[in-house]
């Protein structure tokens, strides 16, 4: 969810009105924003890099709001404040209109069709006769940010590019070239660069390496020019330092390049949507209004309200979308302004309604669906088991489905390529590189880390490991374990068999060869040699116990005999 | 029990006295410790009301260590002037001897010795006066005996301040004979015998009671994990209410059932390499229904059932990659595929079980937790339904007071986020999300038009964390677990308040 800082004082000038903190969170909580921290520029310097960074700081109160993932257009204290005053009554919906200039062509972006290979869509608008002040220039660098940021994940979908029109002339073209034959003086720079060059100077560059390796392999870099060869940036990297702009800018030129048609046209239609209420004339900027018609019933059935189709419509307006009764039956109009890229279904502007109404003033309903419950057999059986090995005398343990390869190989003197293991590709730590085939390594590790506690530790889990499995659709699957271990002075062989007995009985199996379970002697490398055997049930092995070899119990940090068990419970369903 | 000699020597000098003893003058006057007599008055406090004994307190005047050394070999000044010959003594002499320091100014003070600073070979220490009359040794030799009442406030204080007094307060017992007074003491038996009960001679004994201050004897036995009791807990909520538990025993997942299945976009940040852990072996599910398959990809690149899409080239790779789960949401999504399979009837289902986050981890987060699910698949289900489906589910859990926020949830659509309120924190908290799935979800399953899906979840962690106290979720969850905390743990019954209060 992105957070917004906006200037408390400035957003309570643009509400009409001031609030208090609390007033100022329900208002929020009502429209599906969180009011999520006040502080200063001052308190998070002082926060991150203390005391004394700070004191020169501004410390203006900083409201900072959460915003949903989807709204790109509540992204900045102009966006915030319209939605807020629509909402509240206090502001008509803005008509956003597009102006031809007063003189001459609207302006023209060429693509050329090297860019396909690397960055193929571009899309631009521009602003005429803005006005900025240095907040209002502030936020619009902001906005940039935050939809870089966001929908435009980092700037890998769209990369947004801001000129000052009247340092440059159209047409332009957008194009590709080797990076050897680009060079222009970026951004804040004295001298040219070529594009080659800049790569390996913005290595270091905190803030622009992250967006690198965008196009650092490609052949071709993307690139704008002027009509008379004036770089206008290189996208998604850096813009030309000739066309920046200034709070002096009067005509912005804004360009998106992108990946994801789609979301270039989001991503301008915001840009320009935000800031045209600066024009010399407001909202002047054309964009595709999209008319929906859809039923008050629908609206009415969905949320569970019963209001006439004029009051629905009026709920609307107030979410931004203009609409009306159509006079046909119960039918509505909802016009969706480029502004709500999120409208992409009629249960969005269901769900616009159903805000509007106020979601806690919806009447609570029960539903009549009639069920019978059923319990998952695998997980019946566990709880149950569960609550009679306790009664045994064992404590409940409760370990990592994910853990290192050593864990579930090396440390039980096993390979790590004999095990049926799932691995993971981009683990942070060794903890996380492998699902776990065994529950026995957690078991160990929880008596490792409680060995101030009296002896005997007697502990069992009932849980999942993951095999690999070809027959599944994914490859895998998850097998249920009972594992249980007895850790004292004696290796205890007799405690854990008793358990398997005892288990058995639980399962109303029977000690016999054949149709019942006995245990037969076996050879395994996490065991003490001769003091390990395989556990049979009607002619099947489904586990293994036994004494634990003593170099399993150094590996795992432990110094006493241990025995141990574990084995399948799914072929007791 | 204090040995019997003892007990009835006690009592002889109680006999003797008419008022009363104090266990401290009897302690001096036998020439023991004080304990034993203190101990004594226990044993016979135990046997009923032989004796009465009132506790008191009284403060007297100890030496301390340093005062005791004093009262032994003198004060640090008196050493210092014993130890001054005729001729002087180097003043870096003096100073060698471990009084040295604290003597020479004390001595100084008191005009005993003089330094000659100007004497050869280094300043000099010399006798003043023949010969001293050390009071601090003396008035401590007072106190040792006993006698320090015969010293002023004055003079003890200062003692105190050179840290060679302290008082000390002592506690004693004011013994007097209790209302069955004997100065013979019967023997109590300690417990009930099987021989008392078959002769009957229980009768004629006299029974030592018991402590019931004490504590009990610990019982030998096995422990259920607190996690897992809440988990019990909420699988009897669901239950009570009619949900039928979903099979989530697959902590693989393929994108497509995770993410694409649920209108999920591509490009979600949650599909990143920092959010969710992708498989390296078996990096790709190899089988999806290939129909079903087209649809969903259809419907995130071009739109359909009322949707303009996405409008994005989606791509078969992506959503073969192999994950492990981020939500059971991708259970509920092959549920009600299967659902859509058949001829619908209404469902109710929920699952409580692991999903995995390659998130930064903290003592609260960790990167596998256990969500709790519940989806209801009905038709005409509204969004008031949904509210009142949370209302029941939450009251179950002894949370009455609860409220919507607005959301976003890319698969549910409206979505909510449900807060309840906490009476000990006086504020609104967070306590689970919820929402109605979208029909570019269920459309393409090929589940009826008319039905509507409402869902929600919460972390299992969460609740189970506030209920037992615990801070830092490694203490609960996984290895490092505190077994003690797991012993000590109470059973988990949050409900609502019952019907009687």
């Amino acid at each position: 969810m992105p957070t917004v800082g906006v200037k408390r004082d400035l957003l309570f000038k643009a509400l009409g009105r001031s609030y208090t903190d609390e007033e100022f969170d329900e208002l929020c909580f009502e429209f599906g924003l969180e009011l999520d921290e006040i502080t200063s520029e001052k308190e998070i310097i002082s926060r991150e890099q203390g005391d004394t960074k700070a004191s020169g700081a501004s410390d203006v109160i900083l409201y900072k709001i959460d915003v949903p993932a989807n709204r790109y257009d509540l992204l900045c204290l102009e966006g915030l404040v319209r939605g807020l005053q629509v909402f509240k009554n206090k502001l008509e919906v803005p008509r956003y209109k597009r102006v031809s200039p007063l003189s001459g062509e609207p302006q023209k972006l060429i693509i050329t069709k090297e860019t396909e290979a690397v960055r193929p869509h571009a899309v631009a608008a521009v602003l005429r006769n803005i006005t900025f002040t240095q907040e209002r220039y502030d936020s619009f660098i902001e906005l940039q940010e935050k939809l870089h940021q966001n929908i435009c994940r980092k700037r890998s979908l769209v990369a947004i590019g801001t000129h000052d029109l009247d340092t440059i002339s159209g047409p332009f073209t957008y194009t590709a070239k080797r990076p050897g034959d680009i060079s222009f003086k970026p951004l804040n720079q004295t001298k040219e660069y070529t594009a080659t060059q800049l790569m390996s100077l913005y290595k270091t560059d905190s803030h622009l390496r992250h967006y690198l390796h965008i196009i650092e392999d490609k052949p071709l870099y993307p690139v704008i020019y002027d009509s008379n060869g004036v770089v206008l940036s290189m996208p998604p990297i850096i813009n030309g330092d000739h066309s920046k702009i200034s709070l002096k800018t009067k005509n912005v030129f804004i360009e998106c390049t992108a990946t994801d048609q789609t979301k270039a046209k989001t991503v301008l239609d915001m840009m320009v949507t935000m800031f045209s209420e600066y024009c010399a004339q407001p909202f002047t900027y054309e964009l595709a209004y999209r008319k929906e018609k859809l039923s008050g019933k629908f609206i009415n059935q969905k949320v569970g309200i019963n209001e006439s189709t004029e009051k629905i419509a009026h709920l609307l307006t107030r979410m931004c979308l203009l609409s009306q009764a159509t006079g046909a039956g119960d039918e509505i109009e909802v016009e969706i302004p480029p502004t709500r890229s999120d409208i992409i279904h009629a249960c969005d502007i269901m769900e616009d309604a159903a805000i509007a109404y106020g979601f806690n003033n919806i009447t609570r309903t029960t539903p009549r669906t009639y069920t019978v419950a059923n319990q998952f057999p695998l997980n019946k059986l566990t709880e149950l088991l569960r609550q009679d090995l306790a009664a045994a005398g064992f404590t409940e343990a409760l370990n990592f489905a994910l853990c290192s390869q050593e864990d579930i190989a090396e440390k039980l003197g096993k390979k790590i390529s004999e095990m049926r293991a799932v691995h993971i590709s981009n683990p942070k730590t060794a903890e996380f590189q492998v699902a776990r085939t065994t529950l026995l390594p957690g078991l160990l590790k929880t008596i490792a880390a409680n060995r101030k506690m009296p002896l005997p530790l007697k502990l069992f889990e009932i849980s999942d490991v993951v095999l690999k499995d070809e027959t599944k659709d994914v490859g895998a699957r998850n097998s249920r374990r009972f594992c249980a271990v007895y850790y004292n002075k004696s290796p205890g062989f007799e405690v854990i068999h008793g358990l398997l007995d005892r288990t058995m009985q639980l399962l109303e199996v029977k000690p016999a060869r054949g149709e019942g379970y006995h245990i037969q002697t076996a050879d395994d490398s996490t065991f003490f040699p001769g003091r390990c055997a395989d556990i049979f049930v009607r002619g099947k092995n489904v586990g293994r116990l036994g004494v634990l070899h003593p170099d399993v119990i150094n590996r795992f940090e432990l110094t006493m005999p241990c025995s141990a068990l574990e084995m399948d419970i799914e072929p007791f369903l | 029990m204090a040995d019997t000699g003892v007990l009835e020597t006690l009592l002889q000098r109680v006999e003797k006295v008419d008022d009363g003893v104090d266990s401290l003058a009897v302690a001096t006057s036998l020439g023991v410790d004080h304990q034993v007599i203190v101990g004594a008055v226990k044993s016979l406090q135990a046997l009923g009301d032989v004796i009465s004994a009132e506790l008191r307190s009284s403060k007297h005047w100890e030496l301390t260590e340093e005062g005791t050394e004093i009262a032994e070999q003198g004060s640090h000044e008196s050493r210092v002037f014993s130890c001054i010959p005729q001729e002087g003594l180097a003043q870096s002499e003096l100073m060698k001897l471990p009084f040295g320091k604290i003597g020479f100014s004390k001595a100084m003070s008191s005009k005993w010795i003089r330094v000659d600073k100007a004497h050869e070979g280094g300043p000099r220490i010399f006798r003043t006066v023949e010969s001293i009359d050390d009071q601090v040794r003396e008035k401590l030799l007072l106190v040792q005996k006993g006698h320090s009442t015969q010293l002023e406030e004055k003079e003890k204080n200062e003692l105190k301040k050179r840290k060679l007094l302290s008082e000390v307060t002592v506690k004693s017992y004011w013994i007097t004979k209790g209302n069955s007074f004997s100065t013979t003491i019967t023997k109590q038996e300690t417990e009930l015998t099987p021989e008392m009960i078959a002769s009957g001679n229980w009768k004629e004994k006299k029974f030592k009671p018991y402590n019931f201050e004490a504590m009990g004897v610990a019982p030998d036995c096995g422990h259920l994990h607190p996690l897992m009791k809440v988990r019990t807990q909420f699988r009897q909520i669901f239950l009570e209410m009619g949900f039928t538990e979903m099979p989530t025993n697959n902590f693989i997942e393929s994108s497509f059932w995770n993410f694409d299945s649920l209108f999920q976009p591509q490009q979600h940040p949650a599909r990143d390499q920092h959010d969710t852990f992708f498989l390296s072996d078996p990096a790709h599910a190899h089988e999806f229904p290939q129909d079903y398959l087209e649809r969903v990809k259809k419907v995130h690149s071009e739109g359909g059932y009322g949707s303009q899409g996405y409008k994005y080239d989606w791509k078969i790779e992506e959503a073969q990659k192999n994950i492990l789960r981020t939500h059971t949401t991708a259970v509920s999504a092959r549920m009600l595929y299967k659902l859509a399979q058949q001829k619908f009837t209404p469902v109710k289902y929920f699952s409580i079980d692991r999903v995995f986050r390659n998130e930064t981890l903290d003592a609260t987060h960790l990167a596998e937790f256990h969500q709790i699910e519940g989806v209801v698949a009905d038709y005409g289900l509204t969004l008031g339904d949904l509210m009142g489906v949370l209302h029941q589910f939450f009251t179950k859990l002894g949370i009455t007071k609860l409220r919507f926020k607005p959301a976003y949830n890319p698969y549910t659509e409206p979505s909510m986020e449900v807060f309840s309120y906490h009476e000990g924190l006086k504020k609104w908290v967070e306590v689970g999300n919820s929402g109605v799935f979208r029909p570019e979800m269920l459309l393409p399953m090929g589940l009826p038009e008319d039905v509507s899906v409402i869902a929600w979840g919460l972390s299992l962690e969460r609740p189970t964390m506030i209920k037992y106290g615990i801070n830092n979720i490694r203490e609960l969850v996984g290895h490092k677990v505190n077994l003690q905390m797991v012993y000590d743990s109470p059973i988990c019954r949050s409900g609502p308040p019952t019907q009687t209060e």
